[in-house]
């Protein structure tokens, strides 16, 4: 419907967003995964917003992608309609219910990205103009070689786009990802004063950066309510752990 | 020579230097005849004895197919629906536009940014958001913007095929049947057009004349932007 264009940048809904962004490696989905958990124990409704966009937009996404039919400037523009789909179905109504959204990784992903790819940075900026600003956006800092570290011992193959085979970084698809990962951490640092994005040292123990996450978190969430929606949560556990054992 | 440019910030690894061709841009509402002429300049340009290639919108090998499909199940949010509009033209201008203009082809477009922004607009974008999000477009050599009357447009319609579900813009609920709510979407459309004449330099064609005056009325603007002489 007409009447002003859905801009949430200074969002007035009672619900909270928080936000992790870091490099591969950087052990933000860690981190978020536990703040997760402690929200849920002290009774806010979470909700953890997933990349499940309508399946109409992944498959564009995963066929582009699968036949290299992608140009900086599509992948830009079809990750930003993703997100688009995120936002409108999966942000905005947990946060006119008064919810507490999660979400691993967010715009500044998009804006390092798709700028090492070489779209302009105004212009990415400008794109995705309709996304809620977050509550908090935590950048989880990492030396790449930490980073490499912790990825290349323990995953799948990386593939062609993200290891950014696609800029002709080098041949091999290690060196590429390096070369492609250390650009990104650039536009992070960039984006840090920018954005007023807060800083964890990802050096640190999960324990440390843990309790400075639940420490910022906290005071942010001043005002938000809190449910008995955990007794209920309760409720289904139980009967997921009585279907398992039978 | 053209000299193109952009809308905006453009696209990324393009040599605008190297594009030779012409792009011929025909706007205009739902039902007013475009695609028809579309397919007798074509034909005439290339009995003439110019590679011609014709494109029009949701036709791009990334999401041509998935976008007409989004546009049946209506399940997609206004943004989402505009961004994936943007993606496929983009594809399009990519793999499609550039390469013919690189190859010196004259490109005659089945509308082109403006029906995207007027349609997004219509549906509640912000206008100035859609400028710069289509500003990575290149700026064509002409835009024949084929003017109608809602009323002759209604005559038009109903002699061939009848109203259609989003032609009439019957997601957004403005009028009790397919008749009501297509004026009302349509005149919306229209008005929105007309505003976009100035800004974006149209050139209007009156559409409610026979086929033949019409295309006679284009044949002399297209003659005048290649630049066609001595045949």
């Amino acid at each position: 419907m007409a009447g002003g264009m859905k801009m949430y940048g200074k969002h007035r809904f009672p619900g909270r967003l928080f936000i992790v962004e870091g490099i591969d490696g950087s052990g933000k989905s860690t981190q978020l995964m536990l703040l997760k958990k402690w929200l849920e124990s002290e009774g806010y409704v979470v909700y953890f917003s997933e990349w499940n966009s309508s399946p109409l937009v992944h498959e564009v996404t995963k066929r582009g992608k699968k036949k290299k039919m992608l140009t900086p400037m599509t992948f830009s523009l079809i990750h930003a309609t993703d997100f688009a789909d995120r936002t409108e179905h999966h942000i905005i109504p947990p946060l006119k219910a008064s919810a507490v959204v999660l979400a691993d990784r967010y715009v500044y992903t998009a804006f390092a990205r798709d700028v090492v790819r070489g779209v302009s940075p105004k212009w990415v900026r400008e794109l995705y103009a309709f996304a809620v600003k977050p509550t908090v956006a935590f950048y989880f800092r990492t030396p790449l070689d930490i980073a490499m570290k912790r990825i290349l011992g323990g995953r799948d193959a990386i593939k062609y786009y993200e290891a950014g085979m696609d800029l002709d970084l080098s041949d091999d698809v290690e060196e590429s990802f390096r070369c492609f990962q250390d650009r990104i951490v650039g536009e992070y640092e960039k984006m840090v004063d920018e954005f007023g994005l807060v800083v964890i040292d990802a050096t640190r123990s999960i324990e440390e950066q843990q309790s400075e996450v639940r420490r910022i978190v906290s005071q942010a969430l001043e005002g938000t309510k809190k449910t008995r929606i955990r007794r209920w949560l309760d409720i289904a556990s139980l009967a997921k752990g009585s279907r398992e054992s039978i | 020579m053209a000299g193109y440019s952009f809308f905006g910030e453009g696209l990324p690894g393009i040599d605008l230097e190297e594009l030779k061709g012409k792009l011929i841009v025909l706007e205009g509402t739902d039902g007013v005849g475009r695609s028809t002429h579309i397919g007798l300049l074509k034909q005439w340009l290339e009995n003439h004895g110019h590679a011609v290639l014709d494109t029009g919108m949701t036709r791009s090998a990334l999401a041509g197919k998935r976008l007409k499909q989004a546009k049946e199940g209506h399940t997609l949010g206004g943004i989402t629906m505009s961004l994936f509009y943007a993606t496929d033209f983009a594809d399009r201008l990519e793999n499609e536009i550039i390469p013919a203009l690189r190859a010196g082809f004259i490109v005659l477009t089945d509308r082109y940014i403006y029906s995207l922004i007027a349609r997004a607009i219509v549906r509640g974008a912000d206008p100035e958001w859609l400028r710069e999000v289509y500003g990575f477009a290149l700026k064509p050599d002409a835009v024949f913007y084929l003017r109608i009357k809602i009323d002759d447009l209604v005559t038009r319609v109903l002699q061939s095929s009848g109203f259609d579900y989003w032609e009439s813009g019957m997601d957004m609920h403005m009028g009790e049947d397919m008749y009501e709510s297509f004026v009302r979407y349509q005149k919306w459309l229209l008005a929105e057009f007309d505003k976009m004449v100035e800004t974006f330099g149209f050139e209007i064609v009156d559409a409610s004349g026979s086929v033949e005056e019409v295309f006679e009325n284009l044949r002399e603007r297209v003659d005048r932007v290649i630049g066609r002489n001595g045949y």
